[in-house]
């Protein structure tokens, strides 16, 4: 039987591990290698590294971070952010990811993620989202609408259709942020999380909110697969190892011998 | 060495073109140091689901198959607990990771196995001599794979 996964993520700018607030504010929090070797040390079961540069030069750094945290890492790596192409994802897994997240691009292009699971694997091809509650009356079943462009650009596309239709594309896995949660430390979206997870049966990761073992335990019971965070790692408000001891004392499943 | 992203059909396509599977097949078979990772453990069975009518390197008969529980999650994509049976030298237990939609039901005679349970009992790795076969990646397990991998190398360094 598969553990929860517990998933640091770093989200990196020109080469720097940067944290935010709703994807802006952004504030230097190490260099990427340091922190994954540190985390792969902790027990993080996988990383995710979601590259947030803002210009053309940022973006070339992307697969030169890639190989520095490759080289000190013996974890699965996934790696987000200016996939467009096919290409970038080939580059980029050359570069030493596992697996490649696409987002806006894959809203604008469905058929890339199918091109990225044709080439290289449905393992590779994680799609990711950014999800957002549509403002409903209270008694109304909740809606979630994706967003794109770092939460710019609100799509009109319900999230629950668009999942389904990326699994059928080739998505071997769902790494699910919430639009209205991510960075406030108030917990994940467990209704979206549910949702989600009823939806399709590639694994899902839950992103957004988390400030707390108990928040993770929460998206964990909801449905996901896997729960990644960043600031409270970044933080050090607690090491991967302390989220980990929590949650297998909860009951969950966890590979606390590495 | 035969590491494996990608799909059954189009792998052994790759190596009937480049003249190898008769090479593997006896490799393997007579137990010399090699070493495949998921798909390349995949490619020695003699078929698989994932490629109806493609003929693998065909060191045990049996065929690879798609994970038959619909309760869990495929692909299978994540930390999984291996158990080795009584004769495995190289295979240790513990938690190793795991990317993959298909996987071998049950081990062939002559081969010692690990195994590991996703909705249902699969093979997580087998061993004979110094071949060694993994459904999961060692290279993304952590300590605990980069120490089967050493021991694999030492087992490899004796018998050549």
């Amino acid at each position: 039987m598969l553990t929860h996964r517990i998933i640091p993520c770093l989200d990196v700018r020109d080469g720097r591990v940067v944290k935010g607030v709703r994807f802006s504010g952004l504030r230097d929090a190490g260099d990427p290698a340091e922190r994954a070797a540190a985390y792969e040390a902790q027990g993080a079961d996988e990383l995710v590294m979601l590259d947030v540069s803002a210009t053309p030069e940022g973006r070339a750094t992307a697969v030169v971070t890639v190989e520095k945290i490759r080289a000190v890492l013996g974890i699965p790596l996934t790696v987000g952010g200016g996939v467009r192409r096919a290409e970038n994802a080939g580059a980029l897994l050359e570069a030493g990811a596992d697996k490649v997240s696409v987002n806006t691009a894959a809203v604008e292009n469905p058929a890339l993620l199918s091109e990225i699971a044709e080439r290289y694997g449905r393992q590779c091809a994680v799609l990711a989202l950014d999800a957002a509650r549509v403002p409903g009356s209270p008694d109304e079943a909740p809606r979630w609408e994706v967003v794109t462009q770092s939460g710019k650009h609100r799509t009109g596309l319900d999230a629950i259709v668009w999942v389904r239709e990326a699994q059928a594309r080739g998505a071997g896995e769902i790494l699910l942020t919430s639009w209205d949660k991510d960075g406030t430390r108030s917990g994940y979206d467990t209704a979206l999380l549910a949702a989600v997870s009823a939806a399709v049966h590639i694994p899902v990761i839950a992103s957004g909110g988390a400030a707390t073992a108990e928040h993770l335990a929460l998206a964990l019971r909801a449905g996901a697969d896997a729960v990644l965070a960043a600031s409270i790692f970044h933080d050090g408000d607690f090491t991967v190892a302390q989220v980990k001891n929590a949650l297998v004392a909860l009951g969950f499943k966890g590979r606390i011998r590495l | 060495m035969l590491p494996g992203v990608g799909a059954f059909g189009a792998a052994a396509a790759e190596l009937s073109a480049k003249g190898l599977l008769d090479a593997l097949r006896e490799r393997a078979t007579a137990g010399r140091p090699m070493m495949g990772i998921c798909l390349g453990m995949q490619l020695l069975a003699e078929h698989s689901e994932e490629s109806p009518g493609v003929r693998g390197i065909g060191v045990f008969p049996t065929a690879i198959q798609r994970f038959r529980d619909e309760t869990v999650r495929i692909p299978q994509l994540g930390w999984n607990h291996i158990e080795p049976e009584p004769g495995c030298r190289l295979l240790r237990a513990g938690h190793v990771y795991f990317a993959n939609s298909y996987r071998l039901a049950r081990a062939p005679d002559g081969w010692h196995a690990a195994r590991s349970t996703h909705g249902e009992p699969f093979v997580a790795a087998l061993e004979r001599g110094a071949v060694l076969l993994c459904q999961f990646h060692p290279e993304l397990s952590g300590a605990f794979g980069r120490e089967l991998l050493s021991r694999w190398l030492d087992a490899s360094a004796r018998a050549c």
